[in-house]
């Protein structure tokens, strides 16, 4: 299916949710099937232009998350594709259960893409900074977790998000981000992909944080370390060969995540590693705390997932590298 | 006692009275099968159970537009049984018809049976997955959307327990189907006026239950949920009326049909029956206590 997807300029600070509206509106062009289930949340997530363009397709729940998200199980059953939007911290977890429940046990279609996401969020503070969603939607059984980790990267994501039987869900950044992939090609559930290649230590993240780890690296380059970084694009299924690569090729391993420490991105690869040929990690995220407001740069520097936490902790887990 | 607007309904009703009959027929024979289930299992949930059974009976064997042989027919009726556990009836009714093999009955909530504790759509003619009270009424406002925009022409029933009027998502769906004007969704609140550990209104009173969800925009009939003529007529009212969801209220008996279950609050969990319970209730079921009502 050629989509008519229009790419940002590289390197430019873009938030993803105006990529996740760009995804939107070009796939709205080429299938009629899916529709727009919002909780009059189609400025805050980025969806607006998709609900300009198609009007027809947006079904309009008010702010009731939970019945947003029942309403799209029942809706999936008669074959069209429910995409949910709204902010994580209130559709994922208010409306978590009938997320189990109605959408994953009743083994529906449904699509569910949020955005305020971790500290990244920024100056709205923790009401709105969802910091476990990776750990509570990891643990429903059936449901896919995907984190794009730039605008131009959500375009495809979201056409292979429409393209996936059964319930996924995705995790879309609020705050302006480097877009690091140019023109993006197809993606794949399940897969990771190497963006650098190192042997040293590997870096492995996803979301803004991935732009973060890229500019770690190139600082450990200059301290003479050669370092992988890995956008861990598929939180679940997990790409247990990168990871395994990065074991024996590399053997040490940095997690980064805006996400709180525990049952995120480094949970993940951490269970992956144990039943691997093990190799020291450190693990980077939001250490069980709350966010707060503040720009989300400072917010990553405060809550130590920035480039120099980063590079440290890189130099720390080579010192326990075998 | 019957009110004043039930007796017109039963006088418009004297026509159908053969249809009726026939489905009192049907809601025994699934009374029949709860019993045997829930004896076998040995627990469910009885109460509940034998007070939607004239309701599960009118709806499959009088209403809905269903295929047994082929569960997944897109342009199918749907049922959501928003209080799942009173799966029982809704399996007795599935089985009776031909969905799966009447053995499944006795291996209800067993590892080796296919009848799950709750629904599961793994099970034939289970339309979603219910038993977490306040989310049924949302998935069928759901259907009842996706059938609008699909242009498939089917109606979504919801059968809500009491209980379930206490969760606030059954009010954002309730407020969400009336906002969308949702004709083709129609719900059935089996008001028998238990709840697990006692009496509605002294757990969470939320009366007037009909003026409420009236005044969310849909239309509102109170029936008496045993009289399969009265539910029968008011579930063909709701299918030609345009523009509102429809809501039918059922007065009904927990239990009823058994007279040492009836109105009891004791038989909402998972109660094992003995044999001698079982012969006993059977008796009452078989014998026609429930056609001299």
């Amino acid at each position: 299916m050629n989509v008519p997807f229009e790419f940002f300029p590289a390197g430019e600070g873009v938030s993803l949710r105006d990529g996740f509206g760009r995804a939107l509106v070009a796939l709205g062009q080429v299938r009629e099937d899916f529709y727009l289930f919002d909780a009059d949340v189609q400025g805050g997530t980025g969806a607006k232009p998709f609900a300009q363009a198609f009007p027809e397709r947006v079904v309009q729940f008010g702010i009731a998350e939970q019945n947003t998200m029942a309403a799209a199980a029942g809706f999936a059953d008669t074959g069209l594709i429910p995409l949910v939007v709204g902010f994580s911290a209130f559709t994922v977890m208010r409306a978590h259960e009938q997320l189990r429940t109605a959408v994953c046990y009743g083994r529906r279609n449904v699509k569910v893409c949020c955005s305020h996401l971790g500290v990244d969020v920024g100056p709205d503070g923790a009401t709105a900074q969802m910091l476990e969603d990776l750990a509570t939607c990891r643990a429903i059984p059936t449901l896919k977790v995907l984190v794009p980790a730039c605008a131009n990267e959500i375009q495809p994501m979201l056409a292979a998000v429409l393209n996936e039987p059964g319930p996924v869900y995705m995790r879309i950044g609020r705050s302006p981000s480097p877009v690091i992939y140019p023109q993006p090609g197809p993606i794949e559930v399940g897969k990771a992909h190497v963006l650098r290649p190192g042997s040293d230590v590997a870096l492995i993240s996803c979301g803004t944080r991935v732009a973060a780890a890229l500019a770690a690296a190139e600082l450990l380059e200059g301290e003479g370390v050669s370092a992988r970084v890995v956008n861990l694009r598929s939180i679940k299924p997990l790409d247990l060969e990168v990871i395994q690569d990065c074991c024996e090729e590399v053997g040490a391993l940095v997690t980064v995540e805006d996400h709180n420490i525990y049952g995120g991105l480094g949970s993940a690869v951490a269970e992956a590693v144990v039943q691997m040929q093990p190799a020291p990690m450190e693990m980077l995220g939001i250490r069980d705390r709350f966010g707060r407001s503040g720009e989300h740069h400072e917010l990553f520097a405060r809550f130590g997932i920035d480039v120099p936490d980063i590079v440290a902790a890189a130099r720390k887990v080579l010192k326990r590298k075998r | 006692m019957k009110t004043m607007q039930q007796a017109i309904l039963v006088k418009q009703l004297e026509p159908k009275t053969e249809a009726a009959a026939e489905l009192r027929e049907w809601a025994r024979r699934i009374r029949v099968e709860v019993l045997k289930m829930i004896h076998h299992c040995p627990a469910g949930h009885p109460g509940g159970s034998l007070s939607v059974a004239d309701m599960v009976a009118t709806l499959y064997f009088g209403v809905m537009k269903v295929k047994p042989k082929e569960p997944d027919w897109p342009e199918r009726d749907r049922l959501i049984l928003s209080k799942g556990h009173a799966c029982a009836a809704v399996y007795a009714a599935l089985g009776l018809k031909g969905y799966f093999p009447a053995e499944e009955f006795l291996k209800f909530r067993r590892i080796d049976g296919l009848l799950e504790g709750h629904p599961s759509i793994n099970i034939p003619g289970i339309d979603a997955p219910s038993g977490s009270l306040g989310m049924g009424l949302s998935q069928g406002l759901g259907m009842a959307l996706g059938a609008r925009y699909a242009r498939k022409n089917l109606r979504v029933y919801v059968i809500l327990g009491d209980g379930d009027m206490q969760e606030g998502a059954t009010w954002e769906a309730l407020m969400a189907a009336g906002h969308h004007r949702l004709d083709n969704l129609c719900a059935i609140l089996d008001y028998n006026r238990l709840q697990a550990e006692g009496r509605v209104v002294d757990t969470m009173d939320y009366e007037p239950v009909a003026d409420k969800v009236r005044s969310f925009r849909w239309a509102v009939e109170e029936v008496d949920g045993h009289d399969c003529g009265q539910l029968l007529a008011a579930l063909h009212r709701a299918k030609a009326r345009k523009g509102t969801p429809s809501f039918v209220i059922a007065h009904t008996l927990k239990g009823k049909g058994v007279s040492f279950m009836e109105d009891l609050a004791q038989w909402h969990g998972t109660v094992p029956l003995t044999a001698e319970e079982l012969a006993r209730a059977l008796a009452e079921v078989k014998g026609g206590r429930m056609l001299s009502q």
